[in-house]
């Protein structure tokens, strides 16, 4: 059964019918009831096989060249469901008929000629952008040289940079110690009471001692009069100076910034501070710098209030560490890198969970939608053409 | 007598039991994937927690 059936078995004849059959007035001729056929409904001169899409209609004179058992070939598998209605339906003209370029067009229009060629594209803009830091072909200005805005800190191999890593928690309890020693001399560290370092870098009783050294003012008692007790857990870390201009004029002017959050707080982060504590070195030829400033490359300016103040053996670690400058700067810094991000272990371990949870739920659902789709995408179509009964 | 039909009489069939076993079956499974997640990542992360330097510093008092 083909097309050829339909159009009267290659035979040149005229459809529709050029006039009005014998014995009617209207230019189609009359469609049998519907019910009486038993199938598909016969088509007439302008609709559309089932499918839906829209598909020019040739016109009348047209001889239909199609591959003997088209119909039956289509819609076996789930692979061919988009050549079904194509192939039902297209209609071979002589000016697509040439073979000479067809390979050619096929790599062209192919969708792996497409993915690869997007991937070239794509990858090679990534991979410069990584290399040179700006994208090509788009020129950036600057006002500043790099220079004056601070060299960029390298990338350095924290302990805690990884996905899964926590952080290096003797680092922390060392770095405590520098900041304790060293750092809090000027910078406070509101945000982080003595509670917080419970289970963390020391055991209750060791911090419950810590607090007590410190003196706090406490009150009103049953007179009314405010009182000194010893710290407390729940007591926050000691500012060194009461209030910001106590703190500036302790230092020519220049605010020490609280350095709870000072890791978030930084571009470069934990590099950034790393960088700036260690890269004091002498100003280079030409470089003016006023008196009571100190250079250091790292910092936007070059010139910092803050003089280096880590060197070699300034601190003696409990556990035998060498105090190194490096190794006093590696551990502060993963110090207030733990106070910006307290969470920061528990945070990466719920991460792990959730992805694995998220992934495996992913994947379960991937394979419920193939199961249920499995029903309708290998249901097999048929098309039986109507049969002019009259011929 | 095949697993599934082991499974659908003694769990589905009676409602009860088949969400009490949905309720239980879901707290065991958090406890279960919670042991397991963090055994993985006490491995991978030795001897950098506080609870792998807390013996060391309760030792010294």
């Amino acid at each position: 059964m083909s097309n050829q059936d339909y159009y009267g078995g290659g035979q040149q004849q005229y459809y529709p019918p050029q006039g009005p059959p014998p014995g009617q007035g209207g230019y189609y001729p009359q469609q049998p009831p519907q019910s009486y056929q038993g199938g598909p409904p016969p088509q007439g001169y302008g609709q559309q096989p089932y499918g839906g899409q829209y598909q020019p209609q040739p016109p009348p004179q047209t001889v239909y060249v199609l591959p003997a058992g088209a119909l039956k070939n289509v819609s076996t598998a789930v692979g061919a469901r988009a050549t079904t209605f194509r192939t039902v339906s297209r209609v071979r003209f002589a000016s697509s008929s040439s073979t000479s370029s067809s390979a050619f067009q096929s790599f062209l229009s192919s969708r792996a000629t497409l993915a690869s060629a997007t991937i070239a594209a794509v990858g090679s803009v990534a991979w410069y952008t990584h290399l040179y830091g700006t994208l090509p072909f788009l020129g950036e200005v600057h006002a500043n040289s790099p220079e004056e805005e601070g060299l960029h800190s390298p990338h350095y191999p924290w302990s805690h940079s990884g996905l899964l890593d926590t952080f290096d928690h003797a680092s922390i309890r060392r770095g405590y110690q520098v900041y304790r020693e060293v750092c809090a001399a000027c910078h406070s560290l509101d945000r982080i009471a003595w509670r917080n370092l419970v289970g963390v870098s020391h055991n209750v009783d060791e911090v419950r001692a810590m607090a007590e050294e410190v003196e706090y003012e406490d009150g009103p008692d049953d007179k009314g009069e405010m009182f000194q007790r010893p710290g407390k857990l729940f007591d926050y870390m000691p500012p060194p100076y009461p209030n910001e201009e106590s703190a500036r004029a302790g230092n020519a002017g220049a605010l020490p910034p609280d350095l709870s959050l000072i890791v978030k707080a930084r571009h470069g982060g934990p590099d950034y501070i790393f960088a700036l504590l260690t890269g004091y070195t002498d100003p280079p030829a030409g470089f003016e710098i006023r008196d009571g400033m100190n250079y250091n490359p790292y910092f936007p300016g070059n010139a910092i209030s803050m003089a280096r103040v880590l060197f070699d053996g300034l601190v003696e670690y409990d556990d035998g560490t060498p105090a190194t400058t490096s190794q006093m700067a590696k551990d502060v810094v993963t110090f207030l890198n733990w106070a910006s991000e307290p969470e920061h272990d528990e945070r990466k371990k719920a991460g792990l969970k959730a992805v694995i949870l998220f992934s495996a739920l992913t994947a379960i659902s991937l394979y419920v939608k193939r199961f249920k789709w499995s029903y309708i995408k290998s249901r097999k179509i048929f098309y039986n053409p109507p049969v002019d009964k009259t011929h | 007598m095949s697993v599934s039909t082991i499974f659908y009489n003694t769990i589905v069939k009676r409602n009860s039991v088949f969400v009490t076993s949905i309720f239980a079956g879901a707290f065991a499974f958090g406890v279960g994937f919670d042991i397991g997640v963090t055994a993985f990542w006490d491995r991978w992360n030795r001897g950098k927690q506080w609870k792998d330097l807390r013996q060391k510093h309760v030792q010294e008092e």
